[in-house]
């Protein structure tokens, strides 16, 4: 493990590429220990390439992400969580016949052992980290205020509550670092409000770190600590939300409309 | 925090109280027990052994549920791991005379070797695929079987002959008592680790790759190894059930695992309710007594009267007789 002043995740000169198309053209960036990280853009930005770069679902063209030191980029994608890197998914994906208890246990699945005899056996090495991975699941659900739908195919839930379910289904393996993939999408204006309040509630009781990739401007903007902005697969910007607001491309590329609009 | 999200709709809401009706699963669990030791006393020795086939169906059906039901990947081919294992448990106690038991566990790894075998390159494959990959597995074994080349151990064309065991012990069974007692003595072994599996990490693992692979390798699993070991345990437990039915048949033969074989497990896997523990039984049941049934009724065309009831089954019970059971409690209190 690398020093207290290393990044948790440091993203290096990454390049994406599809065919003849370069989705990123070399962006790097870090993501520190315990920080709230908004990683904004137009559409087309190269946005969701680098999300879904870092989370492991694609491999750079070029480049290296690594966390805590480790280079990641080149593990397969079921290492991530065991890693520490927990994700949400953009459009949901849940395992729609599975009740919202079993979703959210499905999370713990990378920090059990038990194979195949053990769990068929019941040994008790198997039965202890199925308690404590329930006794976490029951204690999400709590906080989540889901344990009234704990036993619900996770199907016959609205959006929102669905979203939830994806939140507590990445926390319960307690990752170091907690990747968001448009958490405000689809929902209403009370929910997006309480989402700030809710990731800073998670970030201290978790002890992580957040990168998210969101549309919702105002959200990431008081939530963030740090803004990093793309445009054309390019870093145009990389500070404090005050700071990256004041940014000339920013302003031209992103917030252009937005600002004569007001 | 929770307070300041939109409150659920009051429809979700009414539907998550479950008032109490809840049986005490001890009491099951005898009436279960008490409900298998009864044909030892009243059923005839033909009957015995419907029920003793059945109750083999019934484990070979789990097997296969395991595989297609819980972890999606959809074998028409598991007759092939059926024939397998029967012909294990024929050689063994015909060509090397080792005892009963034995043969059992034998069967078990054998056919769990080969089933990793086939899964490995089968996780190429995915749904309609896979289904005609294994379907082809089931079309060749009986054609397999007969090759001159293992005549010696196969008996080729003639199959194999074997006699079932004695009660030991001196125990107050006859043969048809005692291999009944034996087949669902282990069958309800199998179903208890079966649904420990179930309702444990890997169980979840394995439902969980089937809904949403993307989101299950997100959480950490993998599929590769996942989907490969559930085919080779499902293999497993559908091989021990054909070494069973070596024994209880007594005999072996290829024309005893045609591919229809195969269908009449999947069959039996639907009738009693996909990804369900406990459907397989009442699968077992039916692709035992379905067909005589349909016989009885009409001798020149069983096979349309089989038909006939077998889309009324799947009408009346879309989720399988499984389904009808889950929701039962629901329909008792709508009374």
């Amino acid at each position: 493990m690398s020093g207290n002043s290393a990044a948790l995740l440091e993203v290096r000169d990454i390049v994406i590429r599809f065919g003849g198309v370069t989705a990123v053209g070399g962006v790097s960036f870090d993501v520190g220990r315990h920080q709230i990280c908004g990683l904004i853009g137009p559409n087309g930005a190269g946005k969701t390439s680098l999300f879904n770069c870092i989370s492991g679902f694609y491999r750079p063209s070029e480049g290296q992400i690594s966390l805590e030191g480790q280079k990641i980029s080149d593990l397969p994608r079921h290492r991530m969580m065991g890693l520490g890197i927990g994700r949400t998914f953009q459009n949901l994906a849940l395992f729609r016949s599975m009740t919202v208890r079993q979703n959210v246990l499905a999370g713990a699945h990378s920090q059990g052992k038990a194979g195949f005899l053990a769990a068929a056996l019941r040994l008790p090495s198997s039965t202890r980290e199925a308690r404590e991975a329930e006794e976490r699941a029951r204690a999400l659900l709590a906080m989540l205020d889901l344990e009234q739908f704990a036993e619900i195919p996770v199907a016959g839930l609205p959006f929102g509550w669905q979203k939830r379910v994806e939140l507590a289904r990445a926390l319960i393996s307690r990752p170091k670092l907690l990747l968001l993939d448009e958490p405000a999408g689809g929902l209403n204006h009370s929910e997006v409000d309480a989402l700030a309040e809710l990731f800073h509630d998670i970030r201290r009781q978790f002890d992580l770190s957040i990168l998210l990739v969101e549309h919702h401007m105002n959200l990431v903007m008081r939530v963030s600590d740090k803004v990093v902005a793309l445009n054309f697969g390019r870093k145009i910007a990389d500070g404090t939300p005050a700071e990256v607001r004041a940014t000339p491309e920013v302003i031209s590329a992103y917030l252009g409309e937005q600002a004569h609009a007001a | 925090m929770a307070s300041q999200f939109s409150e659920a709709p009051p429809s979700l809401r009414s539907g998550v109280v479950r008032p109490g009706f809840r049986v005490d699963p001890r009491l099951l669990w005898a009436i279960g027990i008490a409900l298998l030791l009864l044909p030892l006393f009243t059923a005839e020795s033909y009957r015995l052994f419907q029920l003793t086939l059945a109750a083999i169906y019934a484990i070979a059906i789990l097997g296969l549920n395991l595989v297609t039901g819980y972890n999606g990947q959809i074998s028409l081919g598991h007759g092939a791991f059926y024939a397998v294992g029967a012909y294990v448990a024929a050689i063994m106690l015909d060509k090397l005379s080792l005892p009963w038991w034995s043969t059992l566990p034998a069967a078990a790894v054998i056919c769990g070797i080969v089933g990793w075998g086939i899964g490995r390159p089968a996780l190429r494959l995915g749904g309609l695929y896979l289904a005609l990959t294994t379907f082809s597995l089931a079309v060749a074994v009986p054609q397999i079987l007969k090759y001159k080349g293992i005549e010696d151990w196969t008996g080729g064309v003639q199959g194999v002959l074997v006699t079932k065991p004695d009660a030991p012990f001196g125990l107050p069974l006859d043969v048809d008592q005692f291999l009944y007692l034996v087949t669902v003595g282990i069958a309800l072994g199998v179903f208890v680790l079966a649904r420990n599996l179930m309702a444990s990490r890997i169980g979840r693992a394995m439902m969980a790759i089937r809904d949403h692979a993307l989101a299950a390798e997100a959480m950490g699993m993998d599929i590769a190894n996942l989907k490969t070991a559930t085919f080779a345990v499902s293999a497993m437990i559908t091989g021990l059930a054909g070494a069973l039915s070596a024994i209880a048949v007594e005999f072996v033969s290829p024309d005893s695992f045609q591919a229809t074989l195969s269908i009449t497990l999947f069959v039996g896997m639907v009738v009693g309710g996909v990804a369900s523990i406990i459907g397989p039984i009442f699968g077992g049941l039916f692709v035992v007594f379905v067909p005589n049934l349909a016989e009885e009724i009409s001798k020149s065309a069983p096979g349309v009267i089989y038909g006939c009831i077998l889309i009324a089954f799947l009408f009346v019970l879309p989720g399988g007789v499984a389904g009808l059971l889950r929701r039962l409690p629901a329909l008792l209190r709508r009374r």
